[in-house]
């Protein structure tokens, strides 16, 4: 029966000829291949997203005087409402992570060298909206902890030198966090984020599909030296089969997240309220909120939080454009990225942990 | 020449400094009896530094606005002169009347504080203090015994007498004085007391500057012990529906006609403590049986209202604890414990429902109050049950993706061989 529908859309659709560089689409077998595992399922958790992110919409009303009470109904008395929620948060929370991961691995295994810096450069940029949709999403419940960290996040963008003022009036709806500035986020997070991110994610992959998987240059220089080592597996069904394992287990992780805990509600925002003690970012923000309280109040001339700011969207250009200054040293010397790389990586670890447990 | 440009340029510099010392020296009135005064051993010395403090020398009034004679003269005779109605020390006997012949204008006091009451020496006459010093005692307080003298701060200065965390202790002074008070035959241990006592705490634990000190109940310028059958409407200035069930109940009555002080009785009145239901009980606490007899009908009433507010307080507890164990396992359980305060409030309710000693209302309060801590009880172990069932689902789903990728990697083994 399957079959004869196949035939019958192939008959019309030409299927056939569409699926075809898939048949032969092969993925590289090495020692590192599991961090090629990392994209796909930053994917998946970006599917899981996608659909509780719409059950959450059925119920879900924006607005300052009925989101809290809506999460608040979905939570205790929608059929599942409560794993529904959970799932989305921690799915959210997770795909951040792999997501990092999946660019860290991809700074070492050098998979960003010629001919791939644009898929690294819309790789960056979808972590970039990655990290929009966690700002923007994190407000939705509107408890105490997201107005005042929505407060705080967005005064940090209204110090930008000239357009900062604009932006914290066009992120906010006004100059101050209001019902208006949820009903925008929401807007940014179920229309505005998702629109761009499915095109970058299309672009991302047509150059992944078009310029195959990379192999990194140790590997590439084995595989040269010694054709005889070169392993390879078709993607379908082998590398498929295995991210689909792969993808399993998440749904057991976010499974056991979910049931065992459940993400916390708080207190309905009251802007005239006390900001809780310790107010902290989410954590994917640590690592630049706890740089900010470090730098001076005044460097020279400069306001420091001004500088601040401004330095980290120079480091964020910079790393978007690192290809670009990676270039092959004579001699087969160490390229300085990678110490870049563990530089950064040990930077954010080390200052996101400082940041958890600083008061 | 030049001699003669020297003399006139020194004249004019002399000029210059004594009509600056003229202008900056207009408009205040020299008080010259600080030179010597601040150099006098106590009572008589005044340093400038104390004087400075007093709300009166802010406001401009100087030593003579009270004592007389002529502060602008540097002549010691002419200054405590008689003729310029200097006074000298002023007695005790007559500082009330000192203090009142500015704080009882209403016109003068306007000029400097239009909101200050200006009864105070007509309260004073009524008071304890009052009476005792018109019948010649002159051992009694007088204002500056209480406000403190030439350093005189507003009630609101932390650091004034009669500020609401110092007025105990201002009262102490004389009040906890054994010996002092020994003419007077009364008790000393009220500040002892007072410092045991929930008013107390709210006071300097609490932070409450409304909480009641000795003025609260005594009146400050009217000072006078409350009479045994006027402790009700003292206590009532605070505690309204206390008051106004016990005006109603049979112990009213009853106290009134044995002359028992009304609340005092049971609640003491300089150590007053938090009140438990355990002054129901018979114990140490209890306070019931030092009148009612063991079975008496109200003995029986006692047991009852006890038995229901210690059950109440225990659902409520039982509640808190369930939903508190519920909202660490992640569950949403905030409107019941939101309802948990509803159900607190009834308890309280029922407490103060006590003073009118009808057990019937009691319970109803009680009623109602258990109502909403075994709804909120329900949805605490609703709530576990819930978590219980999730955790048995995750099971489950654990087990088939377990199955799952089994079964996946045997279909890899299975292509790949």
């Amino acid at each position: 029966m399957l079959k004869k529908i196949i035939d019958w859309l192939d008959e019309r659709l030409h299927l056939d000829g569409l699926l075809e560089p898939f048949r032969h689409k092969t993925v590289p077998t090495h020692k590192l291949s599991c961090w090629y595992f990392f994209g796909g399922i930053t994917l998946f958790l970006f599917l899981i997203q996608l659909l509780t992110g719409i059950l959450l919409l059925l119920y879900y009303k924006p607005g300052a005087n009925e989101a809290f009470e809506s999460v608040q109904y979905i939570v205790t008395r929608v059929q599942f409402g409560w794993l529904i929620r959970s799932i989305h948060s921690w799915s959210a929370n997770l795909m951040v992570f792999t997501a990092v991961a999946h660019m860290f691995s991809v700074l070492f295994l050098k998979a960003y060298r010629k001919p791939r810096e644009l898929t690294w450069i819309t790789g960056m940029l979808l972590l970039f909206l990655v990290m929009g949709f966690g700002f923007s999403g994190y407000l939705l419940p509107w408890n105490q902890l997201a107005f005042f960290a929505t407060t705080v996040g967005t005064q940090m963008a209204g110090q930008v030198p000239l357009i900062g003022q604009p932006i914290l009036i066009f992120l906010r709806g006004g100059p101050e966090v209001t019902g208006a500035t949820l009903t925008r986020f929401f807007g940014f997070h179920v229309a505005v984020l998702p629109g761009l991110v499915f095109v970058l994610i299309a672009i991302h992959l047509f150059f992944v599909q078009r310029q195959g998987m990379s192999v990194p240059p140790k590997v590439e220089k084995e595989w040269e030296q010694n054709p005889s080592l070169r392993r390879e597996m078709k993607f379908f069904p082998n590398f498929a089969l295995r991210e689909m394992m792969a993808w399993y287990v998440a749904i057991g992780a976010l499974g056991v997240l979910a049931a065992l805990f459940p993400w916390d509600l708080g207190v309905k925002a009251d802007p005239f309220g006390a900001a809780a003690a310790g107010i902290k970012p989410e954590w994917y923000f640590l690592f630049m909120y706890q740089t900010l309280k470090f730098i001076p109040a005044h460097i020279g001339f400069i306001d420091g939080e001004v500088l601040g700011i401004m330095g980290c969207g120079v480091v964020a250009l910079l790393w978007m454009l690192l290809p670009f200054f990676d270039r092959e040293r004579a001699g087969g010397k160490k390229s300085w990225m990678t110490g870049i790389g563990i530089f950064a990586l040990v930077y954010v670890i080390v200052f996101t942990v400082y940041g958890y447990v600083a008061k | 020449m030049l001699r003669n440009n020297l003399r006139r340029v020194r004249r004019t510099a002399i000029g210059g400094i004594v009509l600056l010392a003229a202008c900056l020296s207009f408009g205040q009135a020299p008080n010259t009896c600080l030179d010597c005064h601040s150099a006098l051993p106590e009572p008589q010395g005044v340093t400038q530094e104390k004087f400075a403090q007093d709300i009166h020398a802010q406001k401009g009034l100087t030593c003579a606005s009270c004592h007389g004679g002529d502060p602008t003269s540097m002549d010691m005779t002419v200054a405590m002169s008689k003729a310029k109605g200097w006074k000298g020390h002023i007695d005790k006997k007559q500082v009330p009347a000192l203090c009142g012949s500015c704080h009882s204008d209403p016109n003068f006091m306007k000029q400097y504080n239009p909101g200050l009451r200006t009864d105070q020496l007509s309260q004073y006459h009524t008071s304890m203090h009052g009476k005792q010093l018109a019948a010649g005692n002159s051992k009694v307080a007088v204002c500056t015994d209480c406000h403190s003298v030439h350093d005189i701060k507003p009630p609101s200065d932390q650091h004034s007498t009669v500020y609401p965390l110092n007025v105990a202790k201002t009262c102490s002074k004389c009040h906890a004085d054994a010996n002092y008070m020994k003419p007077f035959g009364i008790a000393t241990n009220q500040y002892a007391n007072y410092t045991t006592s929930v008013h107390y705490d709210a006071l300097t634990k609490g932070g409450d500057l409304s909480a009641p000190t000795c003025v609260t109940c005594h009146g400050n310028h009217g000072a006078t012990p409350p009479g045994v059958d006027k402790v009700q409407n003292v206590c009532a200035t605070c505690h309204v529906f206390q008051a106004q069930m016990y005006g109603k109940s049979t112990h009213f009555k009853a106290f009134q006609d044995k002359n028992l002080p009304g609340c005092v009785v049971c609640h003491s009145n300089h150590a007053i403590h938090p009140p438990t239901d355990a002054m129901l009980d018979t114990g140490k606490q209890g306070v019931c049986m030092s009148c009612h007899k063991p079975g008496d009908k109200c003995d029986v009433a006692r047991v009852n209202i006890l038995s229901s507010l210690t059950k109440l307080d225990q659902t409520i507890t039982s509640a808190n604890q369930i939903l508190h164990l519920a909202e660490s396992s992640g569950m949403e359980v905030s409107a019941a414990l939101g309802a948990q305060d509803q159900a607190r409030d009834a308890l309280t309710k029922a407490r103060v429902t006590i003073h009118t000693y009808q057990p019937s209302l009691v319970a109803a309060e009680v009623q109602n109050g258990m109502k909403i801590a075994n709804a909120n009880f329900k949805a605490g172990q609703d709530a576990m049950v819930e978590r219980n069932h999730r955790r048995i689902g995750l099971g489950i789903c654990l087990i088939a993706i377990a199955f799952a990728l089994f079964g996946l990697w045997l279909l890899i083994k299975k292509i790949e061989a």
